[in-house]
């Protein structure tokens, strides 16, 4: 490998597991690095503490590590996928099928009549975001299969959101002050919901997507000279396309499932990687935005930890910079 | 090596091309002449399998191409389309090394050959000191020449290429169309490609395709001069084509 993308890597794990670290040690209460140790292999430290650290906090850097890979690696799939810088892992509409997913479960459902609670309707949250982007990959599949400018299926995304977001407002409308407060807080964004059952859930799913990323890493070089050039290269450009969908709706779909939209990640971050690292390829850029992704949500998640915020409104105020970064910087170069 | 039979081609409600057929041998240059929105685009596009037909069969390599996978398909035919292609942090060598994909692994690894064919391609069209050069720092002409040598690393035995001149000077213009003549004559590659430069087209090449819509007309150079195709087809008030020297002369008709 050259020397820079390895002295990067080194660079950036490093800073990944020290922020993991810190990340165990934030929080409601501060706890201390050696206390952290200690509970985690066991050692002599308060029972609060060591419940704190293994079924709280560790649970959530294992979330926060999970999501920054997923989105991160799922929005460089669908910028170059769509080559188009302003791509990001909601364009296909994921984001918009889980709140609506959601919404009919918390707001539509008490206005049926029906009513849940605790645990049930937490995993019941996760579910029905589950099913509403699954719903919508379904869709983006089925339609796909006609569509041969890749452009039209932007378009196509960009309209199922907006068309989902007026139903999601029409519910919020209807619907009482409670479930609205509710479903607000999930559009908000959290680590911290996911329980150690569903963490078991949203780790496969993850690992599953990743792999399959991997798997992607020939078609979305390909990809990288446009479609038209990819098939005279011998890319099978339907295979490849659903390869990439299911990717990122079992990344961003399931990520988004159990802790919400978290915007800005998947858009800002593989720029972050292309600038740091200054390549194209894929066999380095995929990794590298996966790890950038983690260390950026860790980030993300400390100091929404430290100011009590959600995590949505620290990633929108880091990420939109970028993008703004991202836009000036083409427009000056064209 | 390419060979076209009773094709018919066309987009919307128009016709372009209507059961027209064509043989075009190995070790050959044939450039493709016609007037804008003639279809010479939609021409190479369904060689090169990207285009829907109407009617018509077209055989490569002698293969049939709709019973090509997009692997074999991309080992037989290489294509360079107009489409201007700009990333940034992308350096010629792997633009080029691109071009092995139907040879390599699941990753893209190259091998020792692989790396061999993309040095040989970039020498061949003049970049080989531009490899470690990104695309966003290089001029369209550049550009151009490096998307020309991906395909040459394709190493297929059919080259299609629309307008491949069209941004270079007039020196560039002339080196690329000896280059492709030489590419033809000597590695018996079969190329078409479409062009606009008729004083060129006719001079270099041993065999011309103009399209004469909804015909297609493929001629020896010679021939094709005679035939009066040209004049017909490129004259204008302004512009004649003068078959006795093969040259363009601007101007009022006079006499």
């Amino acid at each position: 490998m050259k020397r820079r993308p390895a002295l990067l890597f080194a660079l950036l794990s490093l800073a990944a597991a020290a922020l993991f670290a810190v990340d165990l040690t934030t929080g409601a209460v501060s706890i201390p690095l050696s206390d952290v140790w200690a509970a985690l292999t066991g050692g002599e430290v308060p029972a609060a503490t060591a419940k704190i650290v293994r079924s709280i906090r560790l649970l959530k850097a294992v979330v926060a590590v999970a999501a920054g890979a997923a989105l991160a690696v799922s929005g460089l799939q669908m910028q170059t996928l769509f080559r188009n810088p302003l791509a990001g892992p909601y364009v296909l509409g994921i984001s918009s099928g889980a709140s609506l997913g959601v919404a009919l479960f918390l707001l539509g459902a008490p206005v049926l009549g029906l009513t849940g609670g605790g645990a049930a309707a937490s995993l019941g949250v996760a579910g029905a975001a589950w099913i509403g982007s699954a719903i919508v990959l379904a869709v983006i599949a089925a339609v796909g299969r006609r569509i041969k400018e890749i452009m039209v299926m932007l378009i196509l995304g960009m309209m199922f959101s907006s068309g989902v977001g007026a139903v999601v407002q029409m519910l919020q409308y209807l619907s009482h002050e409670d479930a609205l407060k509710s479903f607000v807080i999930w559009t908000m964004g959290s680590l911290g919901e996911v329980t150690a059952a569903q963490l078991a859930l949203l780790l496969p799913a993850v690992v599953l997507g990743l792999a399959l990323s991997v798997a992607a890493i020939k078609p979305l070089n390909l990809l990288l000279l446009g479609e038209h050039y990819a098939r005279t290269m011998g890319l099978d450009i339907r295979r490849s396309r659903q390869l990439l969908f299911l990717s990122t709706t079992l990344l961003a779909g399931t990520v988004t499932a159990f802790c919400g939209p978290i915007g800005f990640v998947g858009l800002a971050v593989p720029h972050v990687a292309r600038m740091l690292f200054r390549e194209a390829d894929h066999r380095i850029l995929l990794p590298a935005a996966a790890l950038t992704g983690i260390v950026v949500l860790l980030v993300c998640d400390i100091v929404s930890k430290q100011l009590t915020l959600p995590v949505n409104t620290i990633t929108a105020l880091l990420g939109i910079p970028i993008v703004i970064w991202v836009v000036v910087r083409n427009q000056t170069a064209a | 090596m390419i060979r076209i039979e009773n094709l018919t081609l066309g987009y919307g409600d128009r016709t372009l091309l209507e059961r027209v057929s064509a043989h075009l041998p190995a070790g050959t240059l044939t450039p493709l002449i016609g007037r804008n929105g003639t279809g010479k685009s939609t021409l190479l596009r369904a060689l090169a399998g990207l285009g829907e037909r109407r009617g018509g069969r077209i055989r490569l390599d002698g293969k049939e191409l709709d019973k090509l996978d997009p692997q074999r398909l991309a080992c037989t035919a290489a294509f360079v389309t107009t489409e201007r292609v700009r990333i940034a942090h992308l350096r010629c060598r792997d633009v080029v090394a691109l071009g092995r994909a139907p040879y390599t692994d699941w990753i893209g690894r190259l091998g020792a050959e692989d790396a061999a064919a993309v040095a040989r391609a970039l020498a061949a069209v003049g970049m080989a000191d531009y490899a470690d050069r990104t695309m966003d720092r290089m001029s369209d002409g550049e550009c151009q020449r490096v998307m020309i040598a991906r395909a040459l690393a394709q190493q297929t035995p059919v080259i299609l290429l629309d307008e491949p001149t069209s941004f270079l000077d007039l020196p560039n213009r002339c080196e690329l169309c000896a280059l492709l003549a030489r590419l033809a004559r000597e590695e018996g590659k079969c190329i078409l490609f479409s062009t606009h430069e008729l004083d060129i087209a006719l001079s270099l090449a041993d065999r011309v395709a103009l399209i004469d819509p909804p015909a297609l007309h493929c001629l020896p150079a010679a021939e094709m001069i005679r035939s009066g195709h040209i004049e017909r087809l490129f004259g204008s008030d302004v512009v004649r084509y003068d078959a006795a020297t093969g040259n363009i002369r601007i101007g009022p008709k006079r006499g």
